[in-house]
């Protein structure tokens, strides 16, 4: 365990030193704050609790940047390390694989929570400051955002390890990376949206539609945060009505999309030759 | 002596590759020995054996008693290792380099400074890797090494990119390390460097081992001829022919200069005959082979053989 630790320390220091733990908070914290002002402004009284329409638009953002972020913090974990030679080293010490696998996981997790926490949280603070009246519901809802968006950030980390750990050139590594981001951020939406409109719900049942939501881990994530209270200010409530799943479904298929590709990436980088 | 690393038979191809071909040899307690071969002979294949980060094609390979690719982790505790071209994150101070690489190894802080300061880094220990020099960064990557008192020190070509006053403290290091009894192999291309610093030479080529033994008994395998020239006095132009007529080998360089190629043990009789009878000499040079030239001698030989063995095997097919 505290090689592991020993291992996450590092990340988390390289983290800080180059300035990625900087950058991605302030991103998520300016995107956040600009989305609750200036976001909020049109809404006016509508009935809606201002938090909840925070959390609608923040989740709707986080959908594209979270996965993003993650992607780019975890495509080089390995095979970056090698082209530098800096794993050959690490290798030579008593330090099994998966550890090191394990370590990197713990590291980007650390610094992806602390991003999401601080970003998103500086939001709802000021928004609690200025606005007011916020309910009890809507802060459960809103710290279920954050950590559904870890969970999120978790998810694409472990595929990027996934990526890192089979491919032979960084260069690589980030263009699949990339490619990986449209499909499940956009191609795969649009592709099922499609799909239903054409079907008119002739083949496609509630219970397939349910498998073909969960295949995705951005559209459980989607479920997660708009399926409730602030659901029925978002466009996904009608969805949300259709696919009946509980939350305790989405939230255990963002850990296995989580676990399966990192337990992949273990898989891969323990077999693989230096 | 107890061997520390042996190694047996052991294969290692790459797809088509044979980067490694049924090669033994087992290195004991308190050795230095260099192993030594062209750029891609297969030295830092080997290495990469003995640390476990690749397995076998065939053969078997011990590192303080354990398999390094199966066994236990805890053997890489006693086990030191520079690879070739060692790379640091440039984000981190040396301080915090060590560190790290004393945590995994779970030998405290404590020895960091110390380890800093043994290879001349005290005052650049606070400074970011980025800003280090070649040198610098060869002299952290020795430092790695050295945590936690390793029984075995892999070194792989260590002393590129270090200047002769930092070559020379590394060899005495070496020799600090071999005295508590570590075993210390390092590969380097050259064998000159190595005259009076290792025990023992191996010398690999084209992934076959060709050599194996002290300088002195690879000499005595080699058979390489010394040089013997010899200038005579100006008024002893004359005596040129009586040297030559003595025996074939002799050639003339100029007018008043001769020399020949002795084999080892017909040296001191042509030394003896060169300057007997009154033969008026001003100036006589022995030149024992050198270890480029013995080098160059096996590396040759290892040539043929492997070609050899290529078509024994083209004909078995």
């Amino acid at each position: 365990m505290s090689t592991i630790l020993v291992i996450a320390e590092k990340e988390i220091r390289e983290g800080l030193r180059n300035r990625w733990v900087l950058a991605t908070t302030l991103l998520l914290a300016t995107l956040a704050l600009s989305l609750t002002f200036l976001g909020s402004a049109p809404t006016g009284n509508v009935g809606a609790s201002a938090l909840d329409v925070v959390i609608v638009s923040l989740s709707s953002l986080s959908v594209f940047l979270v996965p993003l972020i993650a992607l780019l913090i975890s495509h080089d974990a390995v095979v970056g390390e090698m082209e530098r030679g800096t794993m050959l080293l690490l290798l030579s010490y008593p330090v099994a694989r998966w550890q090191v696998v394990a370590g990197k996981f713990v590291g980007h997790l650390a610094i992806l929570a602390f991003s999401t926490l601080v970003g998103y949280g500086i939001a709802a603070v000021a928004l609690a400051f200025t606005g007011g009246d916020i309910g009890r519901e809507s802060w459960a809802a809103f710290a279920s955002l954050i950590g559904s968006s870890v969970l999120l950030g978790a998810v694409f980390v472990a595929i990027g390890y996934l990526v890192s750990a089979l491919v032979g050139e960084r260069g690589t590594a980030g263009g699949i990376a990339v490619g990986i981001w449209l499909v499940f951020v956009l191609v795969y939406d649009m592709a099922l949206l499609g799909l239903l409109v054409v079907d008119q719900g002739r083949t496609v049942t509630g219970g397939m539609l349910n498998v073909l939501l969960l295949l995705n881990p951005t559209d459980a994530y989607r479920l997660i945060n708009l399926g409730g209270s602030a659901g029925a200010i978002s466009g996904m409530g009608g969805v949300a009505d259709i696919a009946t799943l509980a939350p305790a479904v989405l939230l255990a298929a963002l850990v296995a999309w989580a676990a399966i590709p990192l337990a992949a990436a273990i898989f891969v980088f323990s077999r693989r030759e230096l | 002596m107890t061997a520390t690393i042996e190694l047996s038979g052991v294969s290692k191809s790459f797809g088509p590759i044979h980067a490694v071909r049924d090669v033994s040899f087992s290195l004991g307690e308190g050795e230095i020995v260099a192993l030594v071969g062209h750029n891609g002979a297969g030295k830092t294949t080997l290495i990469k054996l003995m640390l476990g980060l690749i397995r076998p094609t065939a053969g078997t390979v011990r590192v303080l008693g354990e398999d390094p690719a199966t066994g236990a982790a805890a053997v890489r505790t006693r086990l030191g290792y520079l690879p070739e071209n060692v790379s640091f994150n440039p984000a981190l101070t040396g301080t915090e380099t060590l560190a790290f690489y004393s945590a995994l190894k779970r030998a405290g802080r404590g020895q960091v400074g110390g380890l800093l300061e043994r290879v001349g880094l005290a005052g650049a220990a606070d400074r970011r890797v980025r800003t280090y020099s070649k040198g610098m960064r060869q002299r952290l990557g020795l430092a790695q090494a050295l945590i936690g008192q390793p029984r075995v020190l892999l070194l792989d070509e260590p002393t590129t990119g270090l200047d002769p006053a930092s070559r020379r403290d590394f060899y005495s290091f070496l020799d600090e390390l071999r005295a508590a009894g570590a075993t210390i192999l390092l590969s380097s291309h050259a064998l000159s460097e190595l005259e009076g610093r290792a025990d023992r030479v191996i010398i690999v080529g084209r992934g076959v081992k060709v050599a194996d033994g002290t300088l002195d008994e690879l000499r005595g395998i080699a058979r390489l001829p010394t040089r013997i020239r010899v200038r005579l006095a100006p008024d002893g132009k004359d005596h040129a022919e009586r040297i030559a007529s003595r025996d074939a080998g002799w050639r003339p360089v100029n007018g008043r200069t001769l020399e020949i190629d002795a084999a080892p043990e017909d040296k001191v009789a042509l030394l003896r005959s060169a300057v007997a009878d009154g033969i008026p000499i001003a100036d006589l040079d022995v030149t024992p082979p050198t270890l480029d030239e013995l080098y160059a001698h096996f590396q040759d030989t290892e040539g043929q053989d492997t070609e050899g063995q290529d078509t024994e095997r083209e004909a078995g097919r």
